[in-house]
């Protein structure tokens, strides 16, 4: 079962925001709705191998269509990060079978380390807490210190450590 | 071949035994299964060996059960080198909600400290 902290986290910014990155690139996030399906398909067709984590994004379009149907939806709050009118992050909660989320983020490669996918995870908290979500937990490859620095830096705590990957959680204030 | 093959409880055991068993006949491999209750489960060992017992049986093939006390991962790669096992092999872990794979923590015991080659079934 997964463990969460006591404290509560502070207030995240919902959506949509609009911001410029550190590459001076001007970036909304906003919250995805189904038209937005085949443009994400088209970003995780473009995802590069080597940030798959955990088996995820599947690499083939079949593939990634039926994952994507799994973690999009009505009951999955999601948030997209828009460049020059083409989505290049996506963030996203999955209701686990406990009243609680696992979070994941994806960002392409050409617009990493440039704060897009801070603000992408902030505001899909900001989302949370506004559809009064509590309990949000993610896992990570221990090896990924960008990822486990960025989730520090929003407020989540490791929660646990005992294998390849690290578990971290958040607890959103009502 | 002499195999060896890992179930636990959180894993999905039938799927493991399918996919062993197919190529064990193919191969003619002795198999043996060891089974023990692994991370978190609320199952017991006893239920896990019943399953895999029956399931070998509606398969109808032949295998040596036998269970596994203690940290599952460390004990399975013993009993593979005291066994004189070619080849061990493991269940490739579970999905979380996000479709994110999640390897047992026996699994990954194996993987790094198992002399003799390992199978990750997927």
């Amino acid at each position: 079962m997964t463990q969460f902290p006591d404290d509560t986290a502070g207030e995240f910014p919902p959506p949509p925001r609009e911001f410029t990155d550190r590459e001076d690139r001007s970036v909304t996030v906003r919250t995805a709705d189904e038209d937005d399906y085949e443009a994400l398909v088209g970003m995780y067709l473009d995802f590069h191998p080597e940030d798959r984590a955990q088996g995820i994004p599947p690499s083939r379009e079949d593939g990634i269509r039926d994952w994507l149907d799994a973690v999009t939806g009505p009951e999955c709050p999601t948030v997209v990060a828009v460049v020059d009118g083409d989505i290049v992050g996506h963030a996203m909660l999955v209701p686990d079978q406990d009243g609680a989320y696992e979070l994941a983020i994806f960002v392409l490669q050409a617009y990493q380390s440039a704060g897009i996918g801070t603000e992408l995870v902030r505001t899909l908290l900001g989302l949370a807490q506004q559809e009064g979500l509590v309990r949000v937990w993610l896992t990570v490859e221990r090896w990924n210190d960008a990822a486990v620095r960025l989730y520090h830096s929003v407020g989540f705590e490791t929660t646990e450590e005992s294998g390849l990957e690290l578990e971290m959680g958040i607890r959103l204030a009502a | 071949m002499k195999l060896l093959l890992g179930v636990g409880a959180g894993d999905d055991a039938g799927a493991a035994l399918e996919a062993v068993v197919s190529r064990a006949r193919e191969a003619d491999d002795d198999l043996t299964v060891a089974v023990y209750a692994g991370d978190g489960a609320d199952r017991d060992v006893e239920t896990v060996e019943r399953r895999v017992r029956d399931h070998l049986d509606d398969l109808r093939f032949g295998a040596r059960v036998e269970q596994v006390d203690g940290d599952p991962g460390s004990q399975l790669v013993e009993l593979a080198e005291t066994g004189d096992y070619d080849r061990l092999v493991i269940p490739g872990g579970t999905r979380s909600p996000m479709g994110k794979i999640r390897l047992s923590d026996a699994a990954e015991f194996v993987l790094l400290n198992a002399r003799s080659s390992v199978t990750l079934l997927r």
